[in-house]
């Protein structure tokens, strides 16, 4: 399968202070979620990928093609959904839509057409002739999707794309984030604060922080492996517990709530677990299956700093 | 594929060429300017002077029409006064197109955070600028080389070929005379309307830069009793390289007011192209500066 996004030591500076430190990676998810605080460099990587900054040392692929070398090119395969406000002035958001595709090298008819059938399709439809300028934030962002796919690229990025809509126009917008990503023809990178956003919509996710890779973790495989996650509440001295169990072969994790949580190695039974709190004398006051939640990932990553998870 | 069909459907049809992409700007550009009635109006009206034009010269070769009818034949100006006037007066009103229609350009783009959506296309800068550029530079030739050259042809037409072979220096005067002029005038709008998003502000600047150089330049050679202040009046240098580009019997001339080089403040020509260059140099380095698909915060 070819790699969707190719890292290979991508460098970004801007004057003297890096901002991506030499990234390396391959992915090849469907979509592929980007996360990672305030200033970790997740939008500056799409705007290095889009070709907006210029790499400082190493390069990129997508889809095969060089950033560095085939910047054209690499735009062609690809819709971008900007984070803030974007559109143009005093146009309907049909004529909009329909310039941004003959942009793309759509010839006029076609892009016409196309305009409107992305309108209908973001739920638009009904509001395409009306100035842009008018439109609310939730049709802003539905209109600035509108303009991502109309081209139909191979590659979509969406840079928030759930900023400021409403629970229902959100609900529609990851439908559409959903449908889009399992059609199989287009695959997605979406940047967001949102971890459930991202948790509903993507496949792989790259956490980011100030600027390295902390984690890339494969939620797919994550969801299909069927490993079996554990959630403990116990009480009394539970340190001597938490090494012993790790001696069992269990990955430990204390969450902030201080629950441990637990993933079960092959062939051990839960029963061993209660026989080791019972000759440690700690309590077990709950227990229940659950697996890792992308919030879990998350902090893990930001605690740990780089890797695999 | 028909609009009910609501479902995402990638494009696999043919694509334009990439280097006619810029053209989409302008073509977009002119059907919104359609929709106002004033620079509508003020287009067709800077074809009102040409067509003047094209009347007198009709007459000049026509005077036999006017004796049969008894009228006395009037003593029309030289073809090379009339076309230096007609150039002066055709850019006077490109400057003033630039006035209307240049500080929209770039502003609400920036304004409305649009470069990003036009750059993460298969579509560079220069090409974004190209295409704003187009919008001007398309509209100011239909004003002042395109009529000029027409009335040229016009006038060979009944001078014949002789007279067209003597006086082609006139005829690449109003071709290239028009278009430094016109790219000048295209690059300083651009600029200013990139620095400048309120466009009554980015108006009076370009208003400024072209008429207040000249008071100041005034003032400069005034003061130190010198011509060289003339080296920021850009109408002066326009003027300076027009003749240049016109030839020697041009300055004996009327016609060109606006643009007119008074006797014996004249500064050597590579400095008029040399200050020329300059400003737009400087003119694209603001552009470069500020056309961009996102803004960086060092």
């Amino acid at each position: 399968m070819q790699p969707v996004i190719e890292l290979d030591g991508l460098v970004v500076r801007f004057g003297e202070r890096p901002i991506l430190k030499e990234l390396s990676g391959s992915f090849s998810g469907r979509a592929i979620g980007l996360l990672g605080p305030n200033g970790a460099g997740k939008s500056t990587l799409i705007n290095t990928l889009l070709g907006f900054h210029k790499p400082a040392a190493g390069t990129a692929r997508i889809l095969g093609r060089d950033i560095r070398s085939e910047a054209r090119a690499v735009r062609a395969l690809t819709g971008y959904m900007p984070e803030n406000d974007a559109f143009i002035a005093n146009m309907s958001g049909v004529r909009f839509v329909r310039l941004m595709a003959e942009l793309s090298g759509l010839p006029r008819e076609q892009a016409m057409e196309r305009a409107h059938e992305a309108f209908f399709y973001v739920g638009l439809g009904e509001a395409r002739y009306r100035n842009i300028g008018t439109y609310s934030l939730g049709m802003k962002q539905m209109a600035k999707l509108a303009q991502a796919v109309v081209h139909g690229p191979r590659l979509l990025f969406l840079d928030e794309p759930t900023n400021g809509l409403d629970p229902p126009a959100r609900r529609r917008m990851i439908q559409l984030i959903q449908e889009i990503a399992g059609r199989g023809d287009v695959h997605l990178v979406i940047s967001s604060h949102l971890l459930r956003d991202v948790e509903e919509c993507c496949d792989q996710v790259l956490i980011l922080r100030d600027g390295r890779i902390a984690a890339f973790c494969n939620l797919e495989e994550e969801r299909r492996a069927n490993r079996r996650f554990l959630e403990l509440e116990t009480r009394g001295s539970s340190e001597d517990f938490i090494r012993d169990v790790e001696r069992m072969g269990c990955e430990t994790a204390v969450s902030s709530t201080g629950r441990l949580k637990l993933v079960l190695p092959d062939g051990l039974q839960i029963r061993s677990l209660y026989e080791l709190a019972c000759a440690r004398q700690v309590q077990i006051r709950r227990l229940h299956h659950k697996r890792d939640s992308l919030e879990d990932i998350f902090l893990k990553a930001m605690e740990n700093g780089h890797g695999r998870l | 594929m028909a609009v009910y069909r609501k479902t995402y459907q990638p494009y696999e049809g043919v694509v334009t060429p990439a280097w006619s992409r810029f053209l989409i700007i302008p073509r977009y550009a002119f059907e919104e300017m359609r929709k106002s009635r004033f620079l509508s109006l003020f287009a067709l009206g800077s074809l009102v002077f040409p067509l003047i034009n094209a009347f007198i010269i009709y007459m000049s070769h026509n005077l036999g029409a006017l004796q049969a009818v008894g009228l006395e034949v009037p003593r029309f100006l030289s073809a090379q006064v009339l076309f230096l006037t007609l150039l002066g007066f055709q850019n006077m009103l490109a400057l003033f197109l630039a006035f209307f229609a240049g500080p929209g350009l770039v502003s609400p783009d920036l304004a409305n955070n649009a470069l990003p959506l036009y750059l993460s296309r298969p579509f560079s800068r220069a090409e974004y600028c190209l295409g704003k550029g187009s919008v001007l530079l398309i509209l100011m030739s239909l004003m002042t080389w395109v009529p000029g050259l027409l009335l040229f042809g016009f006038e060979s037409y009944y001078e014949g070929f002789g007279w067209m072979r003597e006086n082609l220096r006139l005829a690449s005067g109003i071709f290239f005379g028009s278009w430094i002029w016109i790219l000048f005038l295209t690059l300083l709008s651009l600029a200013i309307s990139a620095w400048v998003k309120w466009k009554p502000v980015a108006a009076a600047l370009l208003f400024g830069t072209v008429f207040v150089s000249g008071g100041i330049a005034a003032m400069i050679n005034a003061t130190l009793s010198t011509q060289w202040g003339h080296i920021i009046n850009i109408t002066h240098l326009v003027g300076s390289v027009w003749m240049g580009l016109l030839g020697e019997p041009v300055r004996r001339g009327a016609g060109a007011v606006f643009f007119r080089v008074a006797r014996g403040e004249e500064i050597p020509l590579w400095c008029c192209w040399a200050s020329l260059l300059s400003i737009c140099g400087f003119c694209l380095y603001l552009l470069a500066k500020k056309v961009k698909g996102v803004e960086v915060a060092r």
